[in-house]
Order: structure tokens, then sequence, then C-alpha cells
């Protein structure tokens, strides 16, 4: 091209009148799998344009110790410490899963008391869970506080289990047909109190995040997911209810006692982080009355039905699933009569919530990842299994 | 027990030398009971409008315990789960759960199985489909529900089914360099060495 030609194309410009500002590209960030904001081995491959995220590849599979494989070579009573392991902050909550999916596959029922323990647990659990999420979630975004109050809570609800199971956390408590013993005599008074404390306690987490202007800052209008997103990911728990639908397994199919139970379905408009969040602790509260009105319902009796000690369910197949705090958490059993499953599955609740992150964060920034993945709130046990 | 069914035989693992052992001992195996099905009413009205529904796919309904089930063969699928998806009488919008079992032994065969839900209708089923040992593909449902990718790729990865057009269908939950298939029965459960 001669000097004085007449620029032809754009790419004849540029060879002209270079541009002096200087290139960019996409950088790739690695976070994880030891990373704190990632709530456990989990490994997440970002894209950044600067701040900003282009692309998020998330890698699970870490923590996979193929625990479906393992119950299939275990007995019916055996898995139920498999369970324990899953989603390890709620243990109470997979242990009822498994045990109603073999005890709906027997077409065997506990007794009523058993089943109010249960319920109990489970609702101390699931409030336990809840406690840490609203702790890890506040130190996503550089709160340290409240997870100190929060951890206090949670260690008395703990205190309250080891005296019921003998273990802080795994505990294998329930079986097929009741749970392994009855309740201490002073175990109602105790729950009572509790109830009283864990009030106190949601309503100072609320007090000191909700309306917090930095945390409003932080988590209003961020990863926002609408609710016919949610159905189609298949997402589950707090994060669907947050986005506006009403799901729910403990009122769409209820199991146990909980028909007889009063209680609210907390449901959030926005679908945002601070949906999510607040879901969490409307749902805490919700969880303190159904605690009150189940044990206002006990009465004395048996804990264990009249069952074989080794579990042999009929040949079949059954699905049975259970609300946990973190979604709906489902088994999937084949027995072809034997005294261990054919075929096992789980449904894990966190691993379809995990498939929506890169959704949820792409036009975010990185520091807003950390606080989707938080309010996700998954757990690593359970998302590998 | 003189006639014994192979897959009875392979399953015994105290009678591994069948053939050297004399007059084998009459073991107790208990009559195998089938779980009851008592189908709720909204399963009832379901299981009555799906063939109908359904005519041209070749599906065929049975029940297990207290879901609908749907058996379809293989290249109806997807098909199928569109159906079940769009039409205003079905609605199944949501994907509780995919899975695959093991048949080898028993019949050559693998089974999908999804778990279906509709948010709308409150009622749930099961759609099933077989497939077979050598080379078992499929088409992906990633395009009715997006919440299938990772079952998939998870099932991939454990019982080496192809789910054929899912975007991705890459190593997730072992690692890419994984050999073999250990969802499947064939595969031991311990079998390391102590080093």
């Amino acid at each position: 091209m001669t000097e004085n030609a007449a620029p032809t194309n754009m790419g004849s410009t540029i060879t002209q009148v270079p541009n002096p500002e200087p290139g960019t590209v996409d950088m790739m960030v690695n976070m994880g799998p030891q990373h704190p904001a990632t709530h456990g081995v989990f490994r997440m491959e970002l894209r950044v344009d600067g701040e900003q995220i282009q692309d998020l590849v998330p890698h699970i599979g870490y923590l996979h110790r193929g625990s479906e494989k393992l119950c299939e070579h275990e007995l019916y009573s055996q898995i139920i410490t498999l369970f324990d392991r899953l989603d390890y902050v709620s243990n109470f909550n997979n242990e009822l899963v498994i045990v109603s999916a073999v005890e709906k596959l027997m077409d065997v029922a506990p007794p009523p008391r058993a089943e109010l323990i249960r319920i109990i647990m489970c609702e101390f659990n699931r409030i336990a869970s809840h406690l840490l999420f609203y702790g890890t979630f506040a130190i996503d975004m550089g709160a340290i506080t409240p997870l100190l109050y929060n951890f206090r809570d949670r260690e008395k609800i703990q205190a309250l289990f080891e005296s019921v199971s003998g273990a802080r956390m795994m505990h294998n408590y329930f079986r097929v047909g009741g749970v392994k013993e009855d309740v201490a005599d002073d175990f109602e008074s105790r729950s009572l109190a509790l109830c009283n404390e864990l009030e106190y306690g949601i309503d100072e987490t609320d007090r000191l995040l909700t309306e917090n202007e930095i945390f409003l800052e932080r988590t209003s209008g961020i990863g926002v997911i609408s609710g016919e997103d949610a159905l189609d990911w298949g997402l589950s728990g707090p994060v669907l209810r947050a986005s506006g639908v009403p799901y729910d397994v403990r009122v769409e199919e209820p199991y146990s006692r909980y028909d007889e139970l009063d209680f609210g379905i907390p449901v959030g408009s926005a679908g945002d982080c601070w949906d999510r969040f607040y879901v969490r602790i409307l749902e805490a509260r919700e969880s303190v009355s159904i605690i009150r009105q189940a044990i206002a319902l006990m009465e004395p009796g048996d804990t264990m039905a009249q069952i074989r000690r080794i579990a042999r369910p009929p040949a079949g197949e059954v699905y049975a699933h259970c609300e946990n705090p973190r979604g709906d958490l489902g088994v999937y059993i084949v027995s072809e009569g034997g005294d261990r499953p054919y075929r096992l599955k789980v449904r894990p609740p966190s691993f379809c919530n995990l498939q929506a992150l890169r959704d949820l964060t792409v036009g975010h920034y990185i520091a807003d990842a950390v606080v989707i993945l938080g309010t996700l709130d998954i757990v690593l046990g359970e998302v590998d299994r | 027990m003189t006639s014994r069914e192979p897959s009875g035989g392979e399953n015994n693992l105290s009678n591994s030398g069948a053939k050297s052992t004399p007059a084998p001992v009459k073991r107790r195996e208990p009559e195998v009971q089938r779980a009851a099905v008592v189908l709720p009413p909204e399963g009832l009205a379901l299981a009555e409008r799906l063939p109908e529904a359904l005519a041209t796919h070749e599906i065929e309904v049975g029940a297990a315990i207290d879901e609908v089930v749907c058996r379809v063969p293989a290249d109806h699928l997807v098909d199928v789960c569109r159906q079940l998806k769009d039409d205003p009488a079905f609605r199944f919008d949501y994907l509780r759960l995919l899975t695959v079992v093991d048949y080898v032994e028993q019949d050559g065969e693998f089974e999908v199985v999804y778990h279906l839900y509709s948010m709308t209708h409150h009622h749930k089923m099961m759609v099933k489909t077989r497939l077979p040992e050598r080379r078992p593909s499929i088409s992906s449902v990633t395009g009715v529900w997006r919440g299938a990718d990772w079952y998939e790729r998870e099932m991939h990865d454990l019982f080496g089914v192809e789910f054929n057009g899912h975007p991705n269908l890459v190593p997730l939950v072992l690692p890419s360099d994984f050999d073999g298939f250990p969802g499947r029965k064939n595969y031991p459960l311990n079998d390391y060495e102590e080093w």
C-alpha cells in the first residue's frame, strides 16, 4: 500500500492510525478447590473481563466417595450411617429420608411419639443448618460478628442433640420403624427453653444483617433467577422459594406428621440474594413454631414399631423425599426383596442448586460470585456423594 | 434347588464351586414379595389419561407403590418427555431425578429412569426406558429440562450411557482420566491394593 492511498477497509485504517489504548484480553481466574469462600472442596473457573465475570465453569467431584454404590452393599440399617455423611450439617434430615423410604417400601408406620421426636430433631437441625448459613454468608461479605453469635446458638442445639443421640453430628439415631431410644425426661423442658433462646438468636441475626445498608448493597438485585428458570433447573428449597415458587415437600406431599402442624411457607418475590437470605430467616422462625407445636402434641408411648431387626423390604421401587434445609432431598430405592438395596440413588438438592450457578453469576463481579455461591448454601458432601 | 436360574447362581457367593458340592443344601430362600401398589386419586386419573394421550408412542403404563410408571421405547423418549412437559393436561415441569439402573445381569439391559413432577397439577410419575448393554445411548433431555444437565453427565461417568445431543458431556464427578464405569454392577467395590 502506498503512503497516500485512501484506507479501503477497517484493517488498513488501523495500520495507519494505531489504537492508542492497549488491547484487553479476558483473564482466567481459578477459585478453589482449597478456597475458604467455596465452602468445601469446590472449584470454579472464572473467565473475567477486568472484574466482570464472562463465564464460569464449576468443577465438582473432589469429594466423590461413591456413596450410592456403597449403599448397595450395606444392610438398610447400615445405610443410615452413610446418609448422615451426605449433608453433614443436617444429619437428622438425611436420616429421615432413608428411614421413611424403607418404611414406605415395607409399609410400616412408626409410633406417633417417634414421629414427633423425629420432627423435633429435624426442625432443630434445620435451624442449626440455617444458623451456619447466616454466619458463613456474612463472612463471605466480610462481616465476622454474626458468625460468633450463630455458633453460640448452634452449639446449644448440638448439646441437645448430644443428650438425645449421644453425638453432636453423625447421630445414627433414626431407625427403620422408629428411633433408637426414647428421649430423656427433661427433653421437653430443655427444648422449650432452647426455642426461646433460638428465637432471640434469630432476631439478633435479623437485626444485625437484614436491614444493614452494606448488606443490602451487596445482596439486593444480585444473582436474580425467575421462578420459571428455577423450576427448569430443578432448584428446590429456600433457593426455589425465594423466586416465588411455594414448593415445600412438607406441605406438597406431607410426610411424617407434618399435616397435623400449622406453619407457613415463606416465599420471596425478587429471587435475588437478599430474598434467599431472608427466606431462611423466616423459615427458622417457622421451625421454632413447629417445634413448640410438636412438643405440645407429645404423649408417652412406644418409640419403635414391632418389626424385625434386619429390615427385609419386599421387592419394588420407591421414591421418598423430605424437605431438607437445602431443598428437596429424595432417595430412589430399587429392592429385589433382599436385606440390601439393588440400586439406591439420592436426589441431592445442593447438586441441583449448584447447576444454576453459571446462569446466576455471569455479568456480575468476582466478589458477587462469592455471595451468590453463599446463598446457594451448598454442602459438598451431598453434591459429590 | 435343581434348576437354579443363572442370575441366582451368580449372586450366591457361598456356593462358588457349585459343581463340586454334593447335593446342594436347600437354602432358605424367602419367597420374594412384591410391594403393594396403592395409587392416589390423581395417580389413577393420570394412569387413565396417559395411554390415550401418548397413543402414538407405544407406551406401557404400570405402577410402583404410589407412582405411575410409563415405559417408553428409547427412540420415542424425547418426544414423550416434551409432550409430558408441554401438554397442559400433564404439565410435568419439574425433573426431580434422572438415574440409571443396571439390569445387565438379569436382562442384559440398562434402565434409565426419569422422575417427573408437576407443580401445576401436583401429580408425579416415572418414565422408564431400556437400553442395550452394548453401547447404551439415548437422546438427551437437556432440551426439555435444563436440570437434566448434570444428572446426565454423572450417569455418563458412572454407567457409560451416552446422552446424544448433550451440550457438554465431559466427566463431572470422576477424574477426566478415570478408566471404567464404577456405577455398574460388574465394577468391583473394593478392588484396591494397600500400599
